[in-house]
């Protein structure tokens, strides 16, 4: 039962992503040319309605499903660890023009060459790992 | 029933993934999609190689669950609900495009010149799909996340660290845009 509400988010989730075209290359590449609204609008409205749905949550102790108290785990306060990493993760994806969700997306969606994306990030994860005690965090 | 075909227009869509995150957090979750990269590391025997991939995979597989999802939304988003998947940016961002050499802009959803069947032969696509999707997976973690952990799950819960990734997300974006595509393509 739990399983299938996975599934069931994670089909909501493709669907979403690929009808919103925010799984398209060309709709990211136009959101970092400024050229639309289009992209700051879906990441806006997502962002001012999840702000009031996590406060919602916190203020009023709503549960979840099965009766356990809702989590939030606060981001480790660091800097450089962000920072580099977040700038890292956007050249990739300006370049790939696929973040780690819609890339599966455009799987189903049958664009097979991004399986190397696919790929690749999973060895840039590995890579990642075996980094990680060198890197400023 | 024509709109059915249609793509979403931003506030449906923004509203869709802000309704995917409270249901996740309503069955005891969080939306964070860059950490099955981890997982998936870990499942091909990257524990054995490194601290960082120790861990109970076991606890992750709702999230695997949830990737499963994303690519079946994706076929049937793909081929059951789209006539025409021309994504129709900008006539300007199209121009530009096309002075870089993609051709493809304004009449497919994914460049031909990256995504087409053919690029899987052809080394310098090839190995640019592989620079970008390294650059996701390596920056995602070391950022502690990606879009969906930080931009969308991070920023809604008001965290300062998401905020300073986000920044990072679009600085390296336009890098790559700005400064870099003019140099690849051309």
């Amino acid at each position: 039962m739990r399983t299938l509400s996975y599934l069931l988010i994670g089909i909501v989730f493709g669907i979403t992503m690929f009808k919103s075209e925010a799984a398209s290359w060309f709709r990211i590449y136009e959101m970092f040319k400024f050229d639309a609204f289009h992209m700051y609008g879906i990441i806006g409205t997502a962002v001012v309605l999840g702000v009031i749905i996590v406060a919602a949550i916190k203020k009023f102790k709503i549960k979840s499903f099965y009766g356990e108290p809702i989590v939030f785990e606060p981001k480790e306060k660091r800097f450089w660890g962000y920072a580099l990493g977040g700038v890292l993760f956007g050249l990739g994806w300006a370049l790939a023009g696929a973040c780690p969700g819609p890339m599966f997306t455009l799987v189903g969606a049958g664009f097979l060459p991004i399986l190397v994306v696919i790929a690749f990030a999973i060895l840039g994860t590995f890579v990642y790992g075996l980094l990680r005690d060198k890197l400023p965090h | 029933m024509d709109w059915i075909y249609e793509p979403w227009p931003w506030y449906v869509s923004g509203a869709a993934i802000a309704l995917i995150m409270l249901l996740l957090l309503l069955v005891g979750k969080n939306f964070g999609m860059s950490s099955n990269l981890r997982t998936l590391c870990t499942i091909c025997g990257a524990d054995r190689k490194a601290e960082f991939f120790r861990f109970d995979w076991s606890a992750q597989k709702w999230n695997l669950i949830v990737v499963l999802g994303a690519i079946i939304g994706g076929f049937i988003a793909s081929f059951l609900l789209t006539a025409d998947p021309a994504v129709h940016i900008n006539p300007n961002t199209v121009q530009g495009l096309q002075a870089l050499g993609f051709e493809s802009a304004g009449t497919a959803y994914l460049p031909s010149e990256l995504y087409a069947m053919d690029v899987l032969t052809d080394p310098k696509s090839l190995l640019l799909l592989a620079i970008g999707g390294f650059l996701v997976g390596f920056g995602a973690r070391y950022a502690g996340g990606c879009t969906s952990g930080h931009a969308i799950s991070g920023l809604s819960n008001l965290q300062w660290p998401s905020l300073v990734a986000v920044i990072g997300f679009f600085a390296g974006g336009l890098f790559m845009i700005y400064v870099l595509f003019p140099l690849i393509f051309s």
